[in-house]
């Protein structure tokens, strides 16, 4: 099992610095040389920026240099200092701005993975075993519909139903009222009543892909031999079901996380601009749309490394439920 | 145990002879054939493939199609609701032929809104192959015949509601359609390339490479797709012009794509090297070409098919989130993405919420892109 | 006959159908079998003839869209293990009820085909055996671990303590029969039903798992139901053989009088496709012309009239042969030996509709 975890956490290595190399890459493409665009900035609000700044700017990122040295110069930046870069939009280190917005898009991605399988693991289950009864036919029908509907949609229609029907634009994690209050049962109670609408909005496709994943795995288990032979045991249908195929399909189940949290903080960062949470979401678009590349440039660092972590612990989490894959990864390694 | 399993012949003749006949029929009927007559009989996938082609029309014909152009704007008819179509008017007598009521608009003092309201004595007839708001066909011939529209061309006619320049949404809308369904497909085709060779490769020469590419498409599915696709797109001059602006999202987003048919084309190599007949090929020997050519593909097309059509809604999907940020696709473009971009703000979807019907064309299109794939899927492979 | 206080379990009219929206096919139709204590029954016949499904049918496993749609299977209970003496009609229970769950495992018990698939991979050995013991008895986890090892032991597995803690995938084809085995032996069942349990294995292999499971019928005085496609383990095995054709049993009787004086032509098909040592050698081994044919196309009249040497026609193809009495629990159905008289044209009206 260590000889696993350790190649696992090998392998990290490599992914993560080719997406620190893409991070890096998409930082650079926009046409122009940033400095230039950050001194205009400063000029048009008329700050005067002496040559000298300029001149230490331009040695502080290396600009002269080829990419990889300017990479270097950057990676090294963030990995022992904690250096992001700078914001030129709004003049402050970029690791000043980002940490509380990601700690927020890391509870949303969090509460969203477990509710969405909260939700998916009875309906998939349910949809399985009584395939082709009316329920399995309305949740399929409803899954379907979650998949197919762009999850900001779902965001817009809900901006919409709250504002027609309850009088109030809705945004924001933490109400005006407790903005500035301390941590207490009231503003736990208040930030729960505004999450869990986007949080069931975001998980909407990644709930309807569990329960699609589930149900396929599971109607494959139900028909296979080792189910028949639990039954002729004389255990009950629950208790078999439960048991020997459910645990089976639950294996696929456990590696989609891995692919399900891409998903997840995409659709995290789309809900979250429309309904303007303050998480990485808006941010970022903020930050694309005015060229803020090095706070673009890190948040997609940032999310990429989260989910490759994510990844990780879920195959981890697999390797711990499935012995086959534990014991053939001790027979490799 | 052995269910018996019923094959298609099993209504089959009960004498001998004319079994071994249907037998052999079936033997040598080839592999689209029996992936066609497996799909006839999937329902839902019939009846969504009739609505792809519907799409598929209406995007071709868009000029032809929309009551008129996607600009033709009108400033007395800000936020316009949609009117209804009537089929038969009763005021005196019975009068059967579309018509469409007009709008008395107020202004008001306060808010400065404007306010419809259906003037029921304000008739306008709506026929089909009118003369309407001149357009190029395909960029080849003017003419300014419309399916559907007022017989009056000085009349308007908002059968989806006016946007917040009194344009035809559905117009609007069936122009999207062109451009939103042509990218899904240029999105895929490209992923289908970089898929197909980077995949077959790497099922077929394994070892190394096939360890190579996949760390690859790994990485790449790592990587969250929103952000990414924000990034590269963000990265596109604005100074672009549209059509160049359209190529580079198709390439953005097929770029992120190609990932997942590779899995799939590799994973099929994979399990089809190890089949008997591909053995037998190579030991009669065949070449690598030949055998994957004329032994190997033939039998998943129809898998690669399916893979094909699921990924076109997903890059639907990407395209309108793109540019519903404004990060992808910039007007005067018209695509599905684009038209919501209007629903970014509050007030227009709180008073006038036909701006979301874009999305409702998203939907039914990623919904029936979805169904065929799957019917498509299960006919390649009925045992799965 | 039904006095007969050795019969365990007997099997009346069995017909099992399976309904989908193309077909309707009847994998078991009209099957009689009785099993008696201490002897085997050996159930014979081509793949795709019935016998595992009526295997299923009796302790109710056949999955939907299948169904038992006429017939009886009476289990008797004569009262010896301390449960009142009764007849139960396994037929008429719910598939997920109560009453046949107590049945399965601790009167008739079930080993099957592919012991890999059959055992659940991910988990370990003497979990699964464990539970086959707790579910009808009730006790402590250590006190069932003891008897797991006991029954590992029994089945001659080597090293029972390394093999409880095993996960199957860990073992070999022949080791996971013998858990199977053992799993199954857990509630000392008074009938045993081995549906092929030795066709996924080496020769050696299969010797070694008959030889276990005849010492332990012996041991146990169980019945033994024996589910082959294989001649040469119907001579080693057997008390009684019922030859199964296309869902009907159409000769049963003792084994010594099936090899001696096989009266089907059937019967006479399979014994003559066995290869004998000695034979001259460049003898072709004599097959049974044709394949069987789907279920779904049953010819009319006797169904194995299509690949019969003797078929009589205007006959065979109209008239479904009765059971024919040949002596004490031997039948045969085929119109050589009887039952063409024209009262005895007996078609179902199916049947009649299907030949005309």
């Amino acid at each position: 099992m260590w000889a696993f975890v350790t190649r696992r956490l090998l392998y990290m290595i490599p992914t993560l610095f080719v997406i620190s190399l893409v991070s890096f890459a998409i930082i650079q493409l926009p046409p122009g040389n940033f400095i230039n665009t950050f001194v205009a900035e400063l000029r048009a609000q008329g700050q005067g920026v002496d040559n000298a700044q300029v001149r230490a700017l331009e040695e502080r990122y290396g600009l002269d240099d080829p990419f990889l040295v300017q990479y270097g110069k950057w990676i090294s930046g963030i990995l022992l200092h904690g250096d992001f870069g700078q914001s030129f939009q709004y003049q402050r280190p970029v690791s000043d701005l980002i940490w509380d917005r990601i700690g927020l898009t890391l509870v949303l991605a969090v509460c969203t993975t477990l509710l969405s399988w909260a939700i998916a693991f009875p309906i998939g289950v349910y949809s399985a075993v009584r395939q082709h009864s009316v329920g399995d036919y309305v949740f399929t029908f409803i899954g379907f519909i979650g998949l197919a509907t762009p999850n900001f949609m779902l965001a817009l229609i809900f901006v919409w139903i709250s504002f027609r029907y309850m009088g109030e634009s809705v945004g924001g994690i933490v109400s005006p009222e407790y903005a500035d209050a301390a941590w207490n049962l009231g503003k736990v109670l208040d930030v729960v009543s505004n999450l869990w609408i986007p949080v069931l909005i975001i998980g909407t496709a990644g709930t309807a892909t569990l329960i699609r994943v589930l149900r396929a795995n599971l109607l494959d288990e139900l028909r296979k031999p080792y189910v028949t032979t639990a039954r002729a045991k004389g255990l009950p249908e629950w208790r078999v079901i439960l048991k020997y195929p459910v645990r089976m399909a639950l294996s696929p189940f456990i590696s989609t996380i891995g692919w399900i949290l891409p998903t997840l903080i995409g659709g995290e960062v789309m809900v979250s601009i429309v309904v303007s949470l303050e998480t990485t979401g808006p941010l970022l678009l903020d930050a694309l749309s005015s060229q803020d590349m090095y706070l673009a440039g890190s948040f997609i660092l940032i999310l990429a490394t989260l989910t490759v972590i994510g990844t990780l612990l879920s195959d981890l989490l697999l390797a711990l439920w499935d012995p086959r894959i534990r014991h053939a990864q001790t027979a490799k390694g | 145990m052995r269910i018996p399993l019923l094959t298609a012949g099993s209504r089959r003749a009960r004498s001998r002879s004319t079994e071994d006949d249907t037998d052999g029929r079936t033997a040598v009927a080839p592999q689209w054939k029996l992936v066609l007559r497996r799909f006839r009989k999937h329902r839902l996938a019939m009846a969504s493939a009739v609505i792809v082609v519907m799409f598929a029309l209406v995007g071709v014909f868009a000029e032809f199609v929309a009551p008129t152009t996607p600009s033709d704007y009108s400033a007395d008819h800000t936020h316009a609701p949609p009117q209804r179509l009537h089929f038969v008017d009763t005021t005196d007598g019975v009068d059967l032929g579309l018509y469409v009521h007009g709008y008395e608009s107020t202004r008001d003092e306060e808010t400065l809104a404007r306010e419809f309201t259906v003037d029921e004595d304000h008739k306008i007839p709506v026929g089909f192959f009118v003369r309407g708001e001149p357009y190029e066909m395909w960029g080849l011939f003017g003419t300014d015949r419309h399916l559907i529209g007022p017989e009056d061309p000085d009349e308007r006619m908002y059968l989806l509601g006016a946007d917040r320049n009194g344009r035809d949404m559905l117009s609007r809308i069936v122009y999207g359609t062109r451009v939103s369904l042509s990218i899904g497909l240029a999105g895929v085709a490209l992923s289908f390339v970089f898929g197909i060779v980077l995949g077959g490769i790497s099922g077929y020469v394994g070892g190394r490479t096939d360890t190579l590419i996949q760390r690859a498409i790994e990485l790449l599915m790592s990587i969250p797709t929103i952000p990414l696709w924000m990034g590269l797109s963000a990265a596109v001059p604005r100074e672009w012009g549209p059509l160049q602006t359209y190529f580079a999202i198709t390439v953005i987003l097929s770029l992120v794509g190609w990932t997942d048919l590779a899995r799939v084309v590799r994973g099929r190599f994979l399990s089809l090297r190890e089949e008997d007949f591909v053995l037998a090929a190579r030991l009669d020997g065949c070449g690598p070409a030949r055998v994957i050519g004329r032994h190997m593909l033939p039998s998943f097309t129809s898998h690669i098919i399916a893979s094909l059509t699921l990924s076109i809604p997903l890059m639907i999907l990407a395209e309108t989130a793109l540019s519903f940020l404004g990060l992808g696709l910039q007007p005067p473009v018209v695509s599905w993405g684009v038209l919501l971009q209007e629903a970014q703000n509050i007030h227009s979807i709180a008073n006038s919420p036909w701006v979301l019907l874009p999305g409702v064309a998203v939907t039914v299109a990623v919904l029936v892109l979805n169904f065929v794939g799957d019917g498509i899927r299960d006919s390649a492979d009925p045992y799965r | 006959m039904d006095t007969d206080s050795d019969v365990l379990l007997e099997v009346k009219g069995l017909r099992t159908r399976f309904r989908t929206d193309d077909a309707d096919v009847t994998a078991v139709n009209g099957a009689n079998l009785r099993l008696r204590r201490g002897r085997t029954l050996c159930v014979v016949g081509e793949s795709g003839c019935g016998k595992s499904v009526t295997a299923r049918s009796i302790l109710r496993l056949i999955d939907p869209p299948g169904r038992i749609v006429d017939g009886e299977i009476l289990l008797r209970r004569d009262g010896s293990d301390g449960r009142p003496a009764e007849t139960i009609d396994l037929a008429a229970l719910k598939p997920t009820g109560r009453r046949i769950r107590e049945i399965r495992g601790r009167d008739i018990a079930m080993i099957f085909q592919e012991p890999m698939a059959s055992l659940s991979l991910v988990h370990r050995v003497g979990n699964q055996i464990g539970e086959a013991i707790r579910v009808h008895n009730p006790m402590p986890r250590r006190q069932a671990r003891q008897r797991v090892l006991e029954l590992l032991d029994q089945v001659e597995i080597p090293n029972p303590e390394r093999t409880i803690d095993a996960y199957p995938f860990q073992l070999s084809g022949g080791m996971r029969q013998r858990v199977m085995i053992a799993m199954a032996l857990s509630c000392s069942p008074r009938l045993l039903i081995a549906d092929e349990p030795t066709t996924a294995l080496d020769v050696t292999t299969q010797a070694q798992i008959m030889d276990l499971l005849v010492g332990l019928q012996h041991q146990q005085d169980m019945a033994l139901m024996f589910i082959t496609h294989d001649m040469g383990v119907v001579a080693e095995m057997a008390d009684d053989v019922a030859v199964m054709y296309l869902g009907h049993v159409v000769e049963k009787g003792p084994v010594d009088t099936i090899f001696h004086d096989p009266k089907h032509p059937y019967t006479r098909a399979l014994l003559d496709s066995i290869p004998r040592i000695g034979g001259a050698r460049r003898e072709r081994l004599s097959t049974i012309r044709g394949t069987v044919p789907a279920p779904a196309d049953q010819p009319s009249g006797c169904v194995f009239r299509d690949r019969c040497d003797f078929v009589m026609p205007g006959r065979c193809d109209r008239i479904v042969p009765p059971p024919i009495d040949l002596g004490p629990e031997r039948h045969v159905r085929c119109l050589l030996h009887g039952g063409a008289e024209p009262e005895a044209e007996v078609t179902t009206s199916q049947e009649a509709a299907d030949a005309g």
